[in-house]
């Protein structure tokens, strides 16, 4: 068969499967993250059949995905956010980065993947998922719950914090001495912060590139835009995601919102690609004996998050119930999981980082979504009733 | 009592407006960047937890808002003719025979005329707050009326038969 034949058949193939994944997973009310890991996993490396034809353009198509998923979070919001949130969810920022990556880090270590895999994993149980969160509080009529702002106020300073945090990841993954290590760590954050102080300041100005209301051009215009920064960005090595980032948030108003719009679809198709591609590269076989310390790993993560999220709860003068609901709701991992994960092994540190993570993502998404609603159940909310009405008498 | 109404930010989907009511319940509005509203009521056990919301959409934020704000206007006028001595609020029906029928508000003159305010109309059950001058009477508006006793009655009057 003709390879450009073969590539439409199994790529055509893959995306039938994956939306009719996506629709089991509506129907049971769970996000499709874990399904397309899984139909990656079922093929490809290790799996039923190799995917030989289409690697490359599923490949090409990952990378894509991973640059609209981050254009894309950067788009959602503006710059009074990010520094509001800064502000007002500084403390609860540091609790979640000091619990949450510590447990990753010390594992690593514990199975002698050395420093940077370290690093590496740190950052795997540290974000908590944009995407899956936002979906849950919506889907659940959390939104306007009391709890709500202090959960997404985390998840933006978990964004926010990844700008820096990625570009050292590849940084270090790149192997290089200490001191020229530090160095390009040096460079990267110095790049972040400046690229980052002209999105903030001059957004404006770059979003009158951009025809706000035609849609063609301005799909072209901010694609390119963001595929060009994520680019040069990686030249310098700073990472591709972050330079999309940071494109994402140098955009506002109408152009940001008309921009977020044509993107989406695009996002989804892509970033789809990018979760089914992470799972075609990672060995299933790998993936059962990494299977107990994903189940650890998660055990311990969820529960630093539960604490993370009753902290921030507790401070902004939310009950207890409403502590519960927080705590919950930040468990699941997602896209940031496996991009890190992903940068890691694609630079050949610890390449069994890959089933561990898809295993931790798979583990924390799923129980994470059930876990989100036992605040909600009749028995949990009598038990905390009860549990009140005993201390206070 | 001024009515506190408090401004949360929702990083990525919007903002949020609580109100809390004098009896301690919590009703929230969300307003999604996209325009779209929840109006979300909280729950009595556990106020932090939105009971139900209500998805509105553009429109019906503004007619419900409309509702809302015209009755809060109402109750205020009547509690108005209530403290104020020599106030009134009267609602006078517009008879069918009126020779306003079809006309503006303007062309009765009615604040010049007898120095009472048409402060709105309630037509097909809802309300015209502050109508323009340009507000055309229909058959079976219900128009509203601050003022003086003598000066109601000589909006009545005006409206019954036109300028004396």
């Amino acid at each position: 068969m003709h390879e450009t034949t073969l590539l439409l058949i199994e790529a055509g193939a893959l995306l039938l499967g994956m939306s009719l994944l996506g629709r089991l997973a509506n129907a049971i009310g769970i996000s499709a993250i874990p399904f397309y890991l899984l139909l990656g996993l079922a093929f490809g490396d290790g799996g039923f059949i190799p995917f030989d034809a289409s690697e490359e353009f599923f490949e090409t198509g990952s990378e894509i995905g991973v640059i609209l998923l981050l254009a894309l979070l950067g788009l959602e919001y503006t710059a009074s956010e990010l520094f509001g949130s800064l502000k007002s969810a500084r403390a609860a920022g540091l609790v979640d980065a000091l619990l949450n990556a510590l447990p990753g880090a010390a594992l690593a270590l514990l199975l002698g993947w050395g420093p940077v895999a370290a690093v590496a994993l740190a950052g795997v149980t540290w974000v908590s998922s944009s995407g899956v969160i936002a979906k849950l509080l919506r889907d659940l009529g959390r939104l306007s719950n009391r709890e709500t702002p202090g959960i997404l106020a985390v998840l933006v300073l978990e964004d926010l914090a990844m700008a820096f945090y990625l570009p050292i990841l590849s940084a270090l993954v790149i192997g290089l001495s200490l001191w020229q290590g530090a160095i390009s760590v040096a460079i990267a954050v110095a790049v972040v912060s400046v690229i980052l102080f002209v999105a903030l300041r001059y957004g404006n100005l770059v979003s009158k590139l951009f025809p706000a209301d035609q849609y063609e051009p301005l799909l072209l215009g901010v694609l390119g835009l963001t595929m060009l920064v994520a680019g040069l960005a990686a030249e310098v090595n700073v990472s591709a995601a972050v330079g999309a980032f940071l494109v994402g948030i140098a955009l506002s108003g109408r152009v940001a919102e008309n921009a977020s719009q044509v993107l989406t679809p695009l996002r989804d198709l892509f970033a789809a690609i990018f979760f089914v591609f992470f799972g075609l590269t990672t060995d299933a076989a790998e993936l059962v004996s990494m299977l107990l310390p994903a189940l650890a790993l998660a055990v311990v993560t969820i529960l630093t998050k539960l604490a993370t999220g009753v902290y921030t709860a507790r401070k902004a003068g939310v009950g207890t119930l409403g502590q519960w609901r927080a705590g919950f709701a930040l468990a699941p991992r997602g896209e940031f999981s496996i991009v890190i994960a992903g940068l890691a092994v694609g630079a050949g540190v610890a390449p069994q980082l890959a089933p561990l993570a898809t295993g931790y993502v798979l583990i924390t998404i799923i129980a994470g979504t059930f876990l989100a609603r036992v605040p909600d159940a009749a028995w949990f909310r009598e038990s905390v009733k009860r549990r009140r009405a005993r201390q206070a008498g | 009592m001024g009515i506190r109404i408090e401004k949360v930010d929702l990083p990525g989907i919007g903002v949020r407006h609580d109100l809390v009511t004098e009896g301690g319940r919590r009703i929230s509005v969300v307003s999604h960047r996209d325009g779209e509203r929840d109006l979300g009521v909280f729950d009595e056990d556990d106020p932090d937890a939105c009971r139900n919301s209500v998805p509105l959409n553009d429109e019906e934020a503004a007619a419900l808002a409309d509702v809302l704000g015209a009755s809060v206007m109402l109750s205020r006028l009547t509690s108005l003719s209530d403290e104020t001595a020599g106030l009134y609020t009267e609602q006078i029906a517009l008879p069918t025979d009126s020779p306003y029928l079809n006309r503006t508000l303007g062309d009765t003159k009615a604040r010049t005329r007898t120095h009472a305010s048409i402060v709105a109309i309630v037509r097909d059950g809802s309300v015209i707050p502050s109508p323009t001058p340009a507000e055309r009477l229909r058959a079976g508006d219900v128009i509203v009326v601050v003022g003086t006793r003598e000066g109601l009655d000589g909006v009545s009057r005006l409206l019954a038969n036109g300028p004396d």
